[in-house]
């Protein structure tokens, strides 16, 4: 994920670079050579900090089972794939995969819709107390998960929802709300406000301009959002554990956690599994990174 | 097509007063222009129209009905917006037909229109363009375009041609004036640019913080101003104000004194001359000429107060030297000191 995204602002520098005359200075120092080697090695340091956890597991998974508390030998002597093997065989990982995919999508799809609702009504509605709302909203994600799990807990119980993916997926969406309305209420705030009224006079219902002319425009922002609220959820660990009992509701990092038998920790299945349940997030980020980054609203207004 | 009346209509956003109190009558068909500086209550007044915002207090209606609890989409406006507002993820084809499509016509039937409309407006090779791909004079078209589809009762214009150049603008001024005489729809156009407002009206507005200093056909507003603000809003370049001391021989009506007015006259009836015979030719010493083609417009002080003349383009006066401004009698204004009213 780091690469992915020191690639992203690459690009971004570099189209900026060609038509914002405030970015020319940028380049011209960008083109001296040793600011050009600083740059370099400073982005080869931070990838390195940032994938060093990442490597080690790749090298755990492929250890043999021996050498796995050993140190030497440093890298392994022969590679084996007998973890991966084991991580579907002895446990029901397809499964806490697709209940991880089920929770992190459906919590998705909440947050994104109530989101824009929010941030469209803020925005462009011109709903009363902007500020204020706003705020509250920022307020209500400040309270640590530790101090929310357990009456929580006492709610999902009493709604009958324990052990369900729907347990998860509404406190995923309550949880990322917050964040969701706040980064698509200030990507809204950069449409033009005439693209609304224009919208309306061409007879659409707010609920139309929204849909027809708002959310089109904001698809960078939404799957910004989207993609911020699916990793959340992805990798959320508390409340997945405390809400769930059984495999049928269990996500991949309680799934995961609980590899552990009574006498030993496997290692390399739990690096082999960490491993295979990072990749779906990284395929996300690859496909939408040009969508993050790709600026839509181009003529919209004059530019 | 449809007249629009204002029935006393205030517009306040918070403790500003933006409308105050408006009252007019705009004829069904008629090409009319709500013209003032920038903050005067013009654009408001747009909104109002369209349904954007609701007045404070009184009536908006069309054709003697209140519209003010109607919703923009069932008023039947459209409207050009400053900024064009093109939706930028639609072709060109699909902006000019957005405002059907929401109405529910069948794409055969808005195909139909779309090329009809871009037919008129010469822009038939660009409809299957993004507006990013466009020119600012072929935006402008398109929305254009988007606004005359659907044959709304009022076609409403925000400073449509502010950010076109120099050319261009003339271009649309006269492309615009065209396609009102072609649909007759009622056209409510807002401008800071007098003369604009000048060239393309019927009936032009003059807004000043939210009230209105005169209304009325374009030459009357020029040759009879109602006050001091419209006379030097009106008219390029601006009037002359001067000190009715300083004009000799002036007529004044019964019960005024030199001392109760000033007198406003336009430099277009200003003649400036190195040497006159007009023995009421005022002697000014001149500051500046800018020539402008024929004419050359002369820059004068007199005693402090500016005047501006013209000169022929070939006896221009040097800057420095004393030149004869030779005021058209007949065609002298004259405003109360105090009110800045037109005095009879």
């Amino acid at each position: 994920m780091g690469v992915a995204n020191t690639d992203a602002d690459g690009d971004e520098a570099m189209r900026k670079t060609g038509s914002d005359p405030e970015f020319r200075a940028v380049r011209k120092t960008g083109s001296d050579p040793e600011f050009r080697v600083g740059t370099y090695l400073g982005v080869v340091l931070v990838a390195a900090y940032c994938l060093a956890p990442l490597a080690w597991q790749l090298v755990t998974s492929l250890r043999p089972p021996a050498e796995l508390t050993t140190l030497p030998p440093l890298l392994p002597t022969r590679v084996t794939l007998e973890h991966y093997a084991a991580v579907f065989t002895g446990h029901p990982f397809p499964r806490m995969l697709l209940n991880s995919f089920i929770v992190a999508a459906g919590a998705t799809v909440i947050a994104l819709a109530f989101g824009s609702a929010a941030a469209f009504a803020l925005t462009k509605m011109r709903a009363r107390g902007y500020g204020v709302l706003l705020a509250i909203v920022l307020a209500t994600s400040m309270l640590p998960p530790i101090a929310t799990v357990s009456p929580l807990y006492l709610l999902i119980n009493a709604l009958g929802l324990r052990d369900t993916l729907a347990a998860l997926i509404l406190t995923y969406s309550g949880f990322t709300l917050p964040l969701a309305i706040w980064v698509l209420t200030s990507f809204l705030r950069q449409l033009p406000d005439e693209l609304y009224s224009a919208a309306r006079v061409d007879g659409c219902t707010p609920r139309q301009a929204l849909v027809r002319v708002i959310l089109p425009l904001a698809a960078p922002g939404l799957a910004a959002t989207g993609l911020l609220v699916f990793i959340f959820a992805w990798n959320e660990f508390l409340y997945a554990l405390t809400f769930t009992a059984t495999e049928r509701s269990r996500t991949v990092p309680v799934g995961i956690a609980l590899f552990p038998g009574l006498h030993e920790v496997p290692w390399g299945e739990i690096a082999a599994a960490s491993l295979l349940v990072t990749v779906p997030v990284f395929v996300l980020v690859l496909l939408y990174q040009r969508r993050i980054v790709e600026g839509l609203t181009a003529g919209a207004v004059k530019g | 097509m449809a007249a629009i009346e204002f029935d006393g209509v205030g517009k306040r956003f918070g403790a500003v007063t933006v409308l105050d109190g408006l009252r007019l009558t705009i004829a069904e068909g008629e090409f009319f222009t709500f013209v003032g500086p920038s903050g005067c209550g013009k654009s408001t007044t747009l909104s109002l129209i369209a349904g954007l915002e609701r007045p404070t207090s009184g009536r908006v209606l069309f054709d003697g009905e209140p519209v003010d609890h109607l919703a923009p989409r069932d008023r039947d406006v459209a409207m050009v917006f400053q900024s064009y507002a093109l939706y930028p993820h639609m072709s060109v084809a699909e902006n000019i037909g957005f405002p059907l499509k929401l109405r529910g016509a069948k794409p055969p039937e808005i195909r139909t229109a779309v090329a009809e409309v871009a037919r008129r407006l010469g822009i038939e090779a660009l409809l299957e363009r993004r507006p990013r791909e466009l020119s600012g004079g072929q935006r402008q078209r398109v929305a254009l375009g988007r606004a005359l589809v659907r044959r709304p009762r009022v076609f409403l214009l925000d400073e449509p041609l502010s950010n076109l150049d120099a050319r261009l603008r003339l271009e649309m001024r006269a492309e615009l004036k065209r396609l009102h005489a072609e649909y007759r729809i009622t056209t409510v156009y807002v401008t800071h640019d007098q003369e604009e407002a000048m060239a393309l009206s019927d009936r032009v507005a003059v807004l000043n913080a939210g009230r209105v200093e005169q209304c009325g056909p374009p030459l009357e507003l020029y040759h009879r101003p109602a006050n001091l603000f419209v006379a030097g809003f009106v008219g390029s370049p601006p009037i002359n104000v001067l000190d009715a001391r300083y004009v000799p021989d002036l007529a004044l009506p019964e019960g005024t004194s030199v001392d109760d007015v000033v007198v406003g006259v336009r430099p277009v009836d200003v003649r400036v001359t190195a040497t006159s015979s007009e023995p009421r030719a005022l002697a000014a010493e001149v500051l500046l000429a800018e020539p402008t083609g024929d004419e050359v417009w002369v820059v004068g002080r007199l005693d402090g107060q500016q005047i501006i003349g013209r000169a022929a383009s070939d006896a221009v006066p040097i800057p420095g030297s004393t030149a004869r401004f030779e005021l058209a009698r007949e065609r002298l204004h004259l405003f109360d000191r105090q009110s800045g009213r037109r005095v009879a």
